[in-house]
């Protein structure tokens, strides 16, 4: 493959298979689902979350609580961005739940450095004290720079640092994709 | 010294042709085309250059004596030499003020040291300007002042205004006020109106001049007095000025070069350079007063130049001292902004700035003729330029047109017959 | 973008997407107000100090409290009453500051401009906590999200500012803001108070506080007796000022909100029931604030900008 062509690595069949499989998952190591919260992290993982919700309703028959996790204010770049020209969107956080003792998984669409979980779990503390929390990634592309790793992934890909990855969902984006561009 | 080759311009003599000019003993001693210069003399190609009348500045600051860390003697004769003037007269709102015979005299001492150019004086109205007691004015006027004037404050009370022009009359020397209502301008930085609403600065209302103007001229009229108005800015004043004038009131006055050219819009800034008293007005004012220049209205052009160290002016707006420096770029200033454009003639502001303010006070006036005193500058009218902060000659920079491009550089400034100010390489083609 | 600006000196600094930038922003620290923990790392490791050469104990804690909620170290100062109103002291005062390397200088001065001069003496961002009557932005950004949140608009919204508009920088600064999220605004108050040409601001004037009657919200300006000069009869007394323009229960209708800048004179430009009611934002303004200077901080810090110089550099044409 020439550099800069783009690769679909999971296509809208495909995801929506995959994500009822880590729904599955996440019902069968968690006894007492109502136990469980799903914290999706904006953008995409908010999306995710929401239809993990639905397979693990239509799997299990349970509704479990959802909220959506703003990490703009705990990122560790701030300044770094600022003078590549791009402000992070701020959103608000939405957590109409307790999350105390609780069992948390946060849903993010892309698991790459480590850094936007970091974020996401210093985020999440500040709103209480978790029994527990665990990841749920669509893509984990490997490249770690924190000793981070998910509980449930949905596809391994193997990428090259230069390589992008796209995830595109449809309710934000056009359809549902995950695609790689490669690059030189 | 012969210039050749510059087109010469002076209204005042009616010449407006390509000469050559001699200047010999301090004299213009020959006018033509191909003279032949003594092998001594000096010989000037001035080729695509202009010669011009040198300008008379009847309103300058020269902090001279006290606060001479903003301008003295001779940084602001050298100023002025740059700007092409040929005599100035100063303002005595000095430290101590110009209001005795002592301080008179011995600025005139240094003066014979220091200046470069030909330097008047005028004389305090009032004792220490304190608006209370008149100066000693017969023994001023012996000792050689040019007029009298209370400058950078008005003559407060009517009263006192009226024994000054009584007293003074046998002397026969004009009476310079800056006019101010005080209480009126109070709190005010700078002219009121849409700007200063919007700015929060206090507002100046222009009719704290024309109120006072209207004051002034009714005391000249009644006592048949010699007077002279400074730096006026508004449309009122300068109607109470045509009305009084056709009463056969012997008024002459001023407007500066930044009223003409600004308005109250360069304030936003928020910078001190445009800051001074009184305030960049309207464009309506500023209309008038550009209408007023071209009708004779106002007879003279004058720079109010008013040097100020950098820290004082680079407070906070309000804070900041009255005041900007104007000599070395009135005449490009106008000439690239309103005469170029079309809308002062040439002849209207060579007049103003040399002419007229000469004739109102009593000067020798600079005109280019055989057997004349040599009064005359040497400009390049096509050098447009922006103006530059560390480019005057002034001690200070305070300049409200920095940044602004203007239009001529002198290159050559004759005064009473001296070369005051040559600008080098003088007759470089450019 | 128009807004990339380093600081925010007036609220003209701000195009209209920059203002709804920053009021969504805010909105989204308000979740963070009621979690046990208040307070974001975001700011963590960087530099806020607040010089204060006017006293100030709400705009200053405001302020304060902010920089804290985002994990700033924060040093405040107050350095009024003494030597400070010349020029030359707010340049030393910022300098010797500076050389800790802040981030942000948020800085309140009686002067105006002196936000503006304090932008060229240091390298931080520079906030505008109030220049003398020139202006005060992050008030204004705090009213406009007070007002959004309690109409749930903006746009098209009748503000009546009522009092002494002349020596008010938070009337100045709202005035702008109001125009530029697209707010009606009509001002009333005794001629004396009303500078004269702010109608070419695009507001209407009154001087019959009946004319508020139309107003969505009634935006009450403290009467700055400290500000007059002796002798200078803006109003003869503030019997009568209250009297005639004062902002009281039987002048609103219920249907409309009630704001004040503080800290009020209860009794003379507003009256106290009125103040206390339920129909008043005032404290709701305080909290407002807050939310609004953390955002204003992360805003500065995080926006990409370009240096925008307040006064062109000048180079020579030829």
């Amino acid at each position: 493959m020439h550099a800069g062509s783009p690769r679909v690595v999971l296509d809208d069949d495909a995801l929506r298979r995959t994500v009822v499989r880590v729904a599955h998952e996440i019902v069968e190591k968690n006894a007492d689902l109502t136990d469980v919260c799903l914290v999706g992290i904006y953008t995409r993982g908010v999306l995710l979350a929401d239809r993990l919700r639905a397979a693990i309703a239509a799997a299990s028959g349970t509704m479990v609580d959802v909220g959506a996790l703003d990490i703009a204010f705990y990122r560790d770049d701030v300044t770094a961005r600022a003078a590549d020209g791009r402000q992070p969107v701020v959103h608000s956080t939405r957590l109409d739940f307790p999350i105390d003792g609780r069992t948390v998984v946060l849903v993010d669409d892309v698991l790459y450095t480590g850094r936007t979980i970091r974020a996401a779990i210093d985020a999440l503390l500040d709103y209480g004290r978790p029994g527990r929390i665990q990841l749920a990634v669509l893509v984990d592309r490997g490249h770690r720079e924190l000793p981070i790793r998910a509980d449930y992934v949905g596809k391994n890909l193997p990428t090259s640092p230069q390589d992008r990855v796209f995830v595109t969902l449809a309710g934000h984006d056009a359809a549902d994709a995950i695609t790689v561009v490669g690059r030189a | 010294m012969v210039i050749r080759g510059a087109r010469v311009i002076d209204p005042a003599s009616g010449v407006d042709a390509v000469l050559d000019v001699e200047v010999r003993d301090g004299v213009i001693a020959a006018l033509g085309s191909g003279l032949v210069a003594t092998a001594a003399a000096e010989e000037i190609d001035a080729t695509g250059l202009t010669v011009l009348p040198a300008f008379v500045d009847p309103h300058v600051h020269l902090r001279t004596p006290g606060q001479e860390y903003k301008e003295d003697l001779e940084s602001g004769t050298r100023a002025g030499a740059a700007g092409g003037y040929c005599q100035l007269l100063a303002m005595p709102n000095t430290v101590p003020t110009i209001d005795s015979r002592t301080v008179l005299e011995s600025l005139f001492e240094r003066g014979e040291r220091d200046c470069v150019i030909p330097t008047g004086f005028l004389g305090a109205i009032s004792v220490g300007l304190a608006g209370a007691q008149l100066t000693d004015m017969y023994e001023l006027a012996s000792c050689g002042v040019a007029g009298f004037t209370d400058d950078g404050r008005p003559v407060e009370r009517a009263g006192l205004l009226r024994r000054a022009f009584q007293y003074a009359r046998p002397i026969a020397l004009p009476i310079a006020l800056h006019e101010e209502d005080l209480t009126l301008s109070r709190g005010g930085h700078m002219h009121e109106g849409a700007v200063s609403a919007e700015l929060g600065i206090g507002g100046y209302p222009g009719i704290a001049e024309s109120a006072m103007v209207a004051r002034d001229l009714a005391i000249a009229r009644y006592e048949d007095a010699r007077v002279h108005l400074q730096h006026l800015s508004t449309r009122g004043s300068l109607e109470e000025v045509a009305r009084a004038r056709a009463a056969a009131v012997r008024v002459s006055c001023e407007a500066t070069p930044h009223h003409l050219l600004l308005t109250d819009q360069a304030v936003r800034s928020l910078h001190g350079d445009a800051k001074m008293n009184p305030p960049l007005a309207s464009e309506d004012d500023r209309q008038a007063l550009i209408a007023a220049v071209r009708d004779g209205v106002v007879d003279c052009i004058a720079t109010d130049h008013a040097p100020h160290a950098f820290e004082e002016k680079d407070a906070p707006f309000e804070q900041a001292p009255n005041g900007v420096t104007g000599l070395e770029t009135a005449f490009a200033a106008i000439y690239g902004g309103l005469v170029l454009p079309g809308i002062l003639p040439l002849a209207t502001v060579l007049r103003a700035m040399s002419l007229a303010p000469a004739r109102a006070f009593g000067l020798v006036e600079p005109t280019i003729a055989v057997g004349r005193p040599a009064n005359l500058a040497l400009w390049d009218l096509a050098d447009r330029h922006v103006v530059r902060a560390d480019r005057f000659q002034s001690r200070s920079a305070n300049s409200a047109f920095i940044g602004r491009e203007v239009v001529g550089r002198c290159h050559l400034t004759i005064a009473a017959g001296r070369v005051a100010w040559r600008l080098a390489p003088v007759g470089d083609p450019r | 973008m128009d807004d990339l600006r380093r600081h925010l000196i007036a609220i003209g600094d701000l195009d209209r997407e920059g203002i709804e930038r920053i009021l969504e922003t805010a909105a989204s620290f308000e979740s963070v107000q009621e979690r046990e923990v208040k307070k974001v790392p975001t700011l963590r490791g960087r530099t806020v100090v607040n010089v204060f050469f006017e006293s100030s104990t709400r705009t200053s804690s405001s302020f304060e409290l902010a920089a804290k909620r985002l994990s700033a170290d924060v040093m405040s100062l107050k350095a009024s009453g003494s030597s400070v109103d010349k020029g030359e002291s707010l340049k030393d005062t910022i300098q010797t500051l500076s050389a800790y390397g802040p981030d942000v200088v948020v800085i309140r001065h009686a002067a105006i401009g002196a936000a503006l001069k304090t932008t060229g003496y240091t390298n931080a961002h520079v906030v505008n906590a109030g220049d003398g009557k020139h202006q005060h932005p992050t008030q204004c950004l705090l009213d406009l999200y007070t007002i959004r949140e309690a109409l749930g608009r903006l746009d098209g919204v009748q503000v009546a500012i009522v009092g002494d508009v002349l020596h008010s920088r938070v009337a100045r600064s709202n005035i702008q803001g109001l125009l530029a999220v697209g707010a009606q605004v009509l001002l009333v108050g005794p001629p004396t108070l009303i500078p004269r040409g702010i109608e070419a601001t695009g507001v209407r004037v009154s001087h019959e506080i009946g004319d508020i009657a139309t107003a969505d919200v009634v935006y009450v300006l403290r009467m700055q007796s400290e500000r007059m000069a002796e002798g200078a009869n803006y109003v003869p007394s503030l019997r009568e000022y209250t009297e005639r323009w004062g902002v009281t229960s039987s002048r609103v209708s219920p249907r409309q909100i009630v704001m004040h800048p503080g800290p009020m004179n209860r009794g003379v430009e507003i009256g106290a029931d009125l103040a206390d009611s339920n129909q008043s934002l005032i404290l709701r303004q305080v909290q407002a604030g807050l939310v609004t200077r953390m955002a204003v901080l992360y805003d500065l810090v995080t926006r990409p900008y370009r240096d925008t110089a307040e006064r062109p550099a000048v180079e020579v044409a030829a």
